[in-house]
């Protein structure tokens, strides 16, 4: 008799060996793909989009990269998925994750080859993760006491992480940029005040950062362009016709003249509010509503400034910056928090007008204006800068510093190999295997950079071997150099987010034994 | 195909549109359902024991789910076969009743099928290896009874507990955290549990998750978290002695229900009804604040007018709570849900310690806090991890174990894992097979052999010599007269399951070998198969 179909009809089923493959060509496919843009010389990609327009992106950010593709692989899915959540955790290092976790998964094939059981590989990964934490741990740096010390360390982990990407130009420009505005968050990791306008034309170098908070708006006809002490309030309120909110009203008149006079009412209400609303003792109003032409009139013959339709973001981040509260009524006058800015002005960027608020209460928020040839150039700037402004906010939490340049995978996989000596059984070989994984990020790296790999990274190991080295790969020169006197370093906590997300990643794909697909679900014919 | 023949030779018609259904008879018919049943078994038969492997199953919309949870992998497998399918209810009632255990039970009845077959073939008619099961299985149920343990735990003695619950969790991915998983589970369910009465309402134990940070960051919240946050950006982010008022009415105006208008027809009246509205706005945050409370929960939206004056009037506010979570911060703070403004009372406010806003990553991701509640009976567990499908499968881990540690608080009888029980049964059963009279004598000791597969898998999954550990293993429980040998999975050295301390709850392994006979009795008796055929 033939084998009972058990499973519905488009449904697949894999198994061991083949679910494995399936799994391991998935992991290392992805793993290929990402792994040229990994290191300063990396390359980048053009993600061609399916919807309307076919929108182009050309980016080197790997999280935005992985994101974009459509993948049915499952084992793919997890990688994707890790890359996601280190970019939502600390920003950067998406690639490195993928890659890492890539290779975790290429050398586990080979002893899968070998006849070793996965959980044996497994039990040995953990070990290895757990003694490359450590090996870490041990070398990092804390310039947690001395400020002027942690702020060079800062400026050096900015230019690290964009020396990759396409600010790699003026990286010691944008790296300025970036920790200025991080220390002006004194600790906080709210990345939302700090606020990224793009606007087309002049160069990357002309981006500017700015003390103060732009608002993408333009001031109204016959209003002041410039005021001095201003007094904001900040309100989300109707300034269109203010609608009967009880449910179920409606206007209903027999005549002409009734018409008139419920329009006066109407009227007369709108000017009560903009009365109340001037009696505030304000000097500029912004609302996120639309503000119609005859309040506007009003306020203008008072002498007010009225912004209209500031988008929510942009009301959120103003209220939290002028210090105001975000008002929807205006009875009680004395109580209601204004906000204060030194100086309200119309400033042109490029061809724009944009209103500009400087000297504001709290100090927290800035703005960074960017600068550049095409939208293109322009979202990738924005990609790469809010790498940098996550990582450097992660570190202002976190203080503990390493160098970069493939040194902290250099001493885990030495220390990590020390451990496979010492450790009895077949778990030993998991270990080593994790080891040659982490010595494939720098070889990456030198071939991305064109370089000899191999002889590199003999004399990388070389260099290990002595205690205390510094030594990592000098993509610039294409030798080994000494990354303190590069100044070249990374975050402890993307480093190991890096090694945790990708060794548990490598484990859960590692686990599986049978991949069962089920039937994509039909779409309904609806003609 | 044809049933029944005429003096002519023709067929007599029976079935409905006879020809294009397809029709197995007889042995025939048992063999096919034995067959798919088995199938379905050997799928879960390498997710057993500590050692097991996880299943990648894809979803029809193409998410991803990776897990060793028998009932997960079957629930979402898409089987389409009959007989498959009541495997997969097998495990579903297994989860309901017991939530632990749902692999074993598929394993155990695959067996159980595959035994069958061999009597089958020996010309042993179906019921009879049936009534040898039932037989069988109720010897395997005293057995069972008999070697169990009773083991005290009290709300200051947790261990035996907490051991219990990390046997459950160490076949999962998240072994590598068991011990703390398995105490805040246990701790979770000890908070909520009746000890009185012996119930544990699982209902009051909500398991959140979140993507993000490490598994270790894993915590129990002895309150309740919401996954929103204030409705005024401005409003404070952390409330001390919240006296909380739960809503289920709008802050906006009424909506009557018959139906109405409200004509404006002169100018005096516009204004009255603008009067109106305003006082209306107005007295809805005043009678909250009358009362004394000093947080609004509300099930429904805000109007942006109401919105600002309860920020005025520094009353903070959450808004669109769903009803589930309501229910339960009712509990928590001991609050009346409250449908009307005009019914708020300052005794139908919930009262709780600390309500605080919490953000995280570097995203815009909030989650709203209400800790050190009046009545701390419910609890969370709020859990962090790698990706969504670590959650996930956290998620899972966590339930089972919950359950675990609530069958130990109704019956604290124990039995010693690692296939212990199992084959101490099977010997009991082998023994009493002998003194069987008739066939069923055949069926029993079919049924003592089904008994050895589960060590027999789990040997398996741990890279053992199968035949060699458990036939070892089973002299030494019959030498010994021990019945708490079991198989080493984990290499510690020793097969004493009382020193691996290794445990399963009674009831569990009972209602496990229960099932599977029920559903095997069922299968056995099947002898047609009429399905439709393909179109």
């Amino acid at each position: 008799m033939a084998i009972e179909k058990i499973l519905k009809d488009d449904a697949s089923e894999e198994k061991g060996e083949r679910a494995r493959m399936a799994s391991f060509v998935g992991a290392i496919a992805i793993t290929d793909l990402v792994k040229t843009t990994l290191g300063p010389k990396g390359m980048d990609k053009i993600l061609q989009s399916t919807g309307r327009g076919h929108e182009v992106t050309v980016t080197n950010d790997g999280a935005t990269i992985l994101k974009s593709l459509h993948i049915d692989n499952p084992a793919a899915k997890v990688l994707i998925d890790i890359s996601k959540v280190q970019d939502d955790e600390v920003g950067d290092g998406t690639t490195s994750v993928v890659v890492l976790a890539g290779e975790l998964l290429r050398e586990a094939e080979k002893l899968v080859a070998t006849k070793i059981h996965p959980m044996t590989i497994i039990s040995g990964y953990r070990m290895a993760a757990e003694c490359a934490r450590d090996a870490l741990l041990q070398r990092v740096v804390d310039n947690k006491e001395n400020a002027e010390k942690f702020k060079t360390d800062l400026m050096k982990i900015a230019m690290t992480t964009l020396s990759s990407k396409i600010l790699s130009q003026d990286k010691e420009h944008f790296a300025q940029l970036a920790v200025d505005a991080v220390m002006r968050l004194k600790g906080s990791t709210n990345l939302e005040a700090i606020q990224i306008i793009k606007k087309p034309g002049g160069s990357l170098k002309d981006s500017f950062l700015d003390e103060g908070f732009i608002l993408d708006k333009k001031i109204g006809v016959g209003q002041p362009k410039r005021i001095e002490n201003a007094k904001i309030l900040v309100a989300n309120t109707a300034m269109d016709t203010d609608k009967v909110k009880i449910y179920g009203a409606r206007v209903r008149v027999d005549s002409m003249s009734k018409v008139a006079e419920i329009e006066g009412a109407e009227k007369e209400k709108m000017r009560e509010k903009v009365q109340k609303i001037i009696a505030h003792g304000i000097n500029c109003f912004v609302n996120r509503q639309l503000i119609y032409n005859f309040p506007e009139e009003l306020f203008a013959d008072a002498g007010i400034l009225a912004i209209e339709h500031a988008d929510f973001d942009g009301i959120e981040r103003l209220a939290l910056v002028t210090g105001g509260e975000i008002a929807s009524t205006f009875d009680n006058p004395e109580s209601v928090k204004l906000g204060h800015c030194k100086l309200i002005e119309e400033i042109m960027i490029g061809e724009d007008k944009l209103i500009h608020f400087s000297g504001v209460e709290m100090g927290q928020a800035c703005t960074i204006v960017l600068r550049g040839a095409s939208h293109h150039v322009l979202d990738e700037a924005e990609r790469s800068l809010h790498d940098a402004l996550c990582v450097l906010s992660q570190t202002v939490n976190d203080t503990r510093v390493l160098l970069g340049g493939g040194w902290p995978e250099m001493i885990m996989a030495k220390e990590v190999d020390e451990l496979a000596r010492k450790t009895p059984g077949k778990k030993s070989h998991a270990i080593e295997a994790f080891s040659r994984a982490l010595v494939a990020i720098p070889t990456i790296i030198a071939d991305n950079a064109g370089l000899d790999s191999a002889e590199l990274i003999a004399q990388l190991r070389a260099e290990h071997h002595k205690e205390g080295c510094n030594a990592g790969i000098d993509v610039i020169a294409g030798s080994v150099g000494d990354m303190a006197e590069l100044g070249i370093s990374e975050s402890f906590k993307v480093k190991q987010a890096v090694l945790l997300s990708a060794t548990e990643a490598a484990e859960m794909i590692l686990r599986v034994d049978e991949i069962i697909t089920c039937a994509p679900r039909r779409r309904e014919d609806r003609m | 195909m044809a049933l029944a023949f005429d003096e002519f030779g023709r067929p007599f018609i029976i079935l409905k549109e006879q020809e294009q259904k397809t029709r197995l008879r007889g042995i025939e018919a048992q063999k096919a359902n034995i067959s798919a049943g088995r199938a379905v078994a050997r799928i879960l038969r390498t997710s057993l024991g500590p050692k097991g492997m996880d299943k990648m199953l894809q979803s029809p919309d193409g998410d991803v789910t990776i897990t060793n949870d028998g009932a997960t992998i079957l629930e979402q497998m898409d089987v389409d076969n009959q007989i498959a399918k009541l495997m997969v209810e097998l495990s579903r009632s297994q989860d309901y009743e017991i939530g632990d255990g749902t692999t074993g039970v598929v394993v155990m009845a695959g067996a159980l099928l595959e035994q069958a077959e061999r009597l089958l073939e020996r010309g042993i008619h179906p019921i009879r290896v049936a009534e040898g099961y039932e037989v069988a299985s109720r010897i395997a149920v005293e057995h069972l009874e008999r070697i169990a343990q009773k083991f005290d735990f009290g709300t200051t003695n947790i261990e035996p507990l907490v051991q219990t619950c990390m046997t459950t969790l160490s076949s999962k991915i998240v072994n590598r955290c068991k011990r703390p998983l398995s105490e805040i589970s246990v701790k979770a369910v000890l908070s909520v549990a009746d000890l009185e009465r012996k119930d544990v309402n699982l209902d009051l134990i909500k398991v959140e998750g979140k993507v993000g940070g490490k598994l270790e960051d894993t915590e129990l919240i002895y309150g309740i978290t919401v996954d929103k946050d204030m409705s005024h950006p401005q409003m404070p982010k952390q409330i001390g002695d919240a006296k909380i008022a739960i809503l289920t009415c709008p802050f906006e105006p009424p909506k009557p229900k018959t139906k109405h208008k409200v004509e404006i027809d002169t100018v005096e009246k516009f204004q009255t009804l603008r009067l109106q509205e305003q006082k209306y706005f107005d007295d809805m945050v005043q009678k909250c604040k009358d009362v004394g409370a000093t947080l609004v929960i509300c099930q429904w939206g805000f109007d942006d007018e109401a919105n600002h004056l309860l920020m005025h009037r520094n009353l903070p506010a959450v808004r669109w709570v769903g009803g589930v979570e309501l229910e339960l911060i009712a509990i928590a703070t001991g609050g009346r849900i409250v449908p009307r403004f005009q019914e708020l009372t300052p005794e139908k406010l919930g009262r709780a310690g600390l309500v605080r806003e919490k953000s995280f990553g570097t995203t815009k991701d909030k989650m709203l806090y209400i800790e050190h509640c009046a009545n701390s009976r419910a609890v969370t567990i709020f859990i962090r991890g790698g990706n969504k499908m670590m959650i996930e499968e956290t998620k899972r881990s966590i339930h089972d174990a919950l359950c675990v540690a609530r069958n130990l608080i109704r019956n604290n009888s124990i039995v010693y894992g690692g296939g212990s029980a199992e084959i101490s049964c099977s010997i009991a059963v082998e023994a009493a097979a002998d003194k069987y009279p008739g066939v069923e004598q055949y069926a029993i000791r079919a049924f003592a052999d089904a008994l050895d597969a589960v060590p027999m898998a789990l040997a398996e999954n741990s890279g053992l010599q199968p035949i060699e550990t458990l036939s070892a293993v089973k002299s030494q429980q019959i030498k010994e007269n021990n019945p708490h040998f079991g198989i080493d999975c984990n290499d510690v050295g020793t097969n004493d399951m009382r020193e691996q301390n290794v445990f399963e709850t009674l009831i569990g392994k009972q209602q496990q070998i229960l099932l599977a006979t029920q559903v095997v009795k069922m299968i056995l008796k099947i002898d047609d198969v009429i399905s439709p055929s393909d179109y």
